[in-house]
């Protein structure tokens, strides 16, 4: 089936060149950091973790919310979402790549990375962050190269895949789980020591996923010319409003918690991310409060049925759905665990250029890995006629 | 073609499987041949089952107090001076409201609010830090020092993250050019690695008081927490003390006599 890779039109090249190009910018960017350091970052004594684990954070939901097509197909029997599994699997195998990469770009050390297998130590959640993230990638890859390998010759999938299949569920909420302990466990980090941090990673996983998925099928069905299925896109959606009802839900509970307490360290982080300091307000609180418009704007597009039907409408839900979550998880997470230092100091971040040349380096592997993965299953799957 | 695919997945995979038993098995014969480690303690050497800091912040008055435990500390182990947000420190000192966060009261003494204290790593029985390292380039040793190898650290600064009192630096950048004397009885580090005070577990193995205890000249005092006949548990019978944030259970093994 690679060879599909090799046979594309003039915009698929162009396409993939472009990212390239990005690619060659992080790439070359990378051995600049690798020379300087991560001076080169916005991150300090203080803040220790920056954009890049950020990022980290918000592609694990990304690359768990393929258990949102997974489940209802294979434990309920839903036939609609059949069709664009596939697509689901194959943007976890992009993500989960994005997801490694990020860890290795933010290491002081990568060429010690290995010491993590050679000293394996049961008591850190990174050991385990490490083994699940492979573990997620080899599921995906095994079961959606098998399973669109058997639709291509109208065979039915062997029964091992099945097994699989559900191992594969119940490792997609292991993977976002044990990234949520990464942080949700550290005492003195008051925004991350929360139960419900994992939870509020799942839900926030379970809409942005599929609605993130939603989008770049919308964008690909023009382009190579299919059609998703009313059915499946309607119950998607369902999925994604229930699952983005849940996140506020979930995040509204930690303002109650922090505030109704009145306990000075549970306030900080969120008075920092969204009222500023006393020396003004830092950068992330615009966008914070762009995320939270955002978040109610996509609620309100979604949660009427007259709405969240309207196919014109829909992409500008989801659309700022992706921006709201993103806001929560790709910013507002890392900079509120650290915006209070442990000697109660402001500690201010901001991403530098190289750090986001890199960062964008990495987007751009993404979307090519999932690009020629696409291209494979779109010419399979119309070549076997189950387009 | 399948015929020869299918031969070439049995012949890589049995590779693979043979390859991955002969390193289990290596792995095996390592173990058992793991014996104990053959140095030679110094005849010198400090020991205690918990070691355990106790600074008598009433005796901290000037700047020069505080300067020559700091450059004691700084000459013995190479730390750089790097400025900004990105420095490196082992003991620095700070106010009252930023060393005892959770401590502070209205209307205090303004003497003690006045005071500065030292902050360093707390030695932790229960250190954050050695749970969260994924390569156990942070570990603790049976005297209770928290310590760390900079040649297994991957520099992924979990434990940074981990530690609630700020002890821990990383290097964003090479520091050697930042070191303005080469002290060569002590390793400097590279770029991309964490690095805290260590207890100074370099001198007490040689029979000799850490460095910044030594330049107190009196003022910080140093003992095994686990004797009750040591001068630390008679200090701390006697003054009263705090710790910081005594209660996230970390147990820090730095006392301040107030």
């Amino acid at each position: 089936m690679l060879e599909k890779v090799l046979k594309g039109s003039p915009k698929y090249y162009m396409w993939l060149a472009f990212l390239g190009g990005l690619i060659g910018v992080g790439a070359i960017t990378y051995l600049f950091q690798l020379k300087y350091g991560l001076s080169l970052t916005g991150m300090s004594r203080n803040v220790t973790w920056g954009f890049y684990i950020a990022q980290f954070t918000y592609l694990v939901g990304i690359a768990a919310s393929a258990v949102m097509l997974v489940l209802p197909a294979y434990f309920h029997g839903y036939k609609q979402f059949k069709k664009i599994i596939i697509f689901g699997e194959f943007m976890a195998i992009g993500a989960v790549i994005m997801c490694m990469l990020f860890i290795v770009v933010d290491m002081g050390m990568p060429q010690r990375m290995l010491n993590v297998m050679l000293h394996p130590t049961f008591n850190s959640v990174m050991f385990y962050d490490m083994m699940v993230l492979i573990g997620y990638l080899c599921l995906n890859a095994i079961i959606g190269w098998k399973t669109l390998e058997c639709e291509r010759f109208q065979v039915v999938p062997p029964q091992w895949v099945k097994y699989l299949i559900y191992t594969s569920v119940i490792w997609a909420f292991s993977i976002h789980t044990v990234t949520a302990f990464l942080s949700q466990g550290l005492p003195g980090r008051h925004y991350w020591l929360t139960a419900v941090l994992a939870a509020r990673f799942l839900a926030s996983a379970f809409c942005a996923g599929p609605a993130l998925l939603l989008l770049l099928l919308m964008i690909v069905k023009r382009i190579a010319k299919f059609e998703i299925g009313k059915e499946a896109i309607k119950t998607l959606t369902i999925i994604i409003t229930y699952a983005m009802c849940l996140n506020v839900f979930l995040f509204l509970c930690e303002v109650f918690t922090s505030f109704y307490s009145n306990i000075p360290g549970h306030m900080h982080p969120l008075h920092y991310l969204f009222a500023g300091t006393e020396q003004g307000l830092p950068w992330v609180t615009y966008w914070m409060w762009i995320g939270a418009v955002m978040a109610i704007g996509s609620l309100v597009l979604l949660i009427p049925t007259s709405l969240r039907e309207n196919m014109k409408i829909l992409p500008w839900a989801l659309g700022m759905l992706v921006l709201a979550t993103w806001i929560d998880k790709g910013l507002g997470l890392i900079i509120g665990g650290f915006a209070p230092s442990p000697f109660e100091t402001w500690a201010s971040y901001a991403p530098t250029v190289p750090e986001l040349l890199i960062s964008l380096g990495i987007f751009a592997v993404g979307a090519f890995v999932v690009s020629i993965l696409w291209k494979i299953a779109i010419d399979v799957k119309k070549e076997a006629g189950t387009l | 073609m399948k015929r020869s695919r299918r031969q070439f997945l049995k012949v890589a995979s049995l590779s693979v499987a043979g390859l991955g038993a002969q390193l289990a098995a290596g792995g095996m014969t390592k173990a058992a041949a793991a014996v104990k480690p053959s140095y030679k303690e110094d005849a010198l050497a400090l020991k205690a089952k918990r070691w355990a800091m106790v600074i008598d912040t009433r005796e901290f008055t000037s700047k020069e107090d505080f300067d020559a435990c700091i450059n004691a500390c700084n000459t013995a182990h190479n730390i750089p001076h790097i400025p900004g947000k990105t420095e490196i420190k082992w003991i620095w000192k700070d106010a009252y409201e930023h060393t005892f966060t959770d401590t502070t009261n209205k209307y205090q003494s303004k003497e003690i609010e006045d005071r500065e204290y030292f902050m360093l790593c707390n030695h932790c029985e229960n250190p954050p830090c050695v749970r969260v390292c994924p390569t156990q380039a942070t570990y603790k040793l049976e005297s209770g020092i928290v310590a760390m190898d900079y040649h297994r650290c991957i520099g992924c600064r979990f434990c940074m993250a981990g530690c609630p009192f700020g002890a821990r630096s990383f290097n964003f950048t090479d520091p050697r050019p930042y070191i303005k004397e080469v002290n060569p009885k002590f390793p400097t580090r590279m770029i991309g690695v964490v690095e805290k005070c260590n207890f100074c577990v370099e001198r007490l193995d040689a029979g000799k008081l850490p460095a910044c205890v030594e330049a107190a000249q009196g003022k910080i005092h140093f003992g095994d927490l686990s004797d009750p006949e040591s001068e630390v548990r008679k200090l701390l019978e006697e003054n009263f003390t705090l710790r910081r944030k005594p209660s996230l259970g970390t147990e820090p093994g730095v006392f301040y006599i107030i």
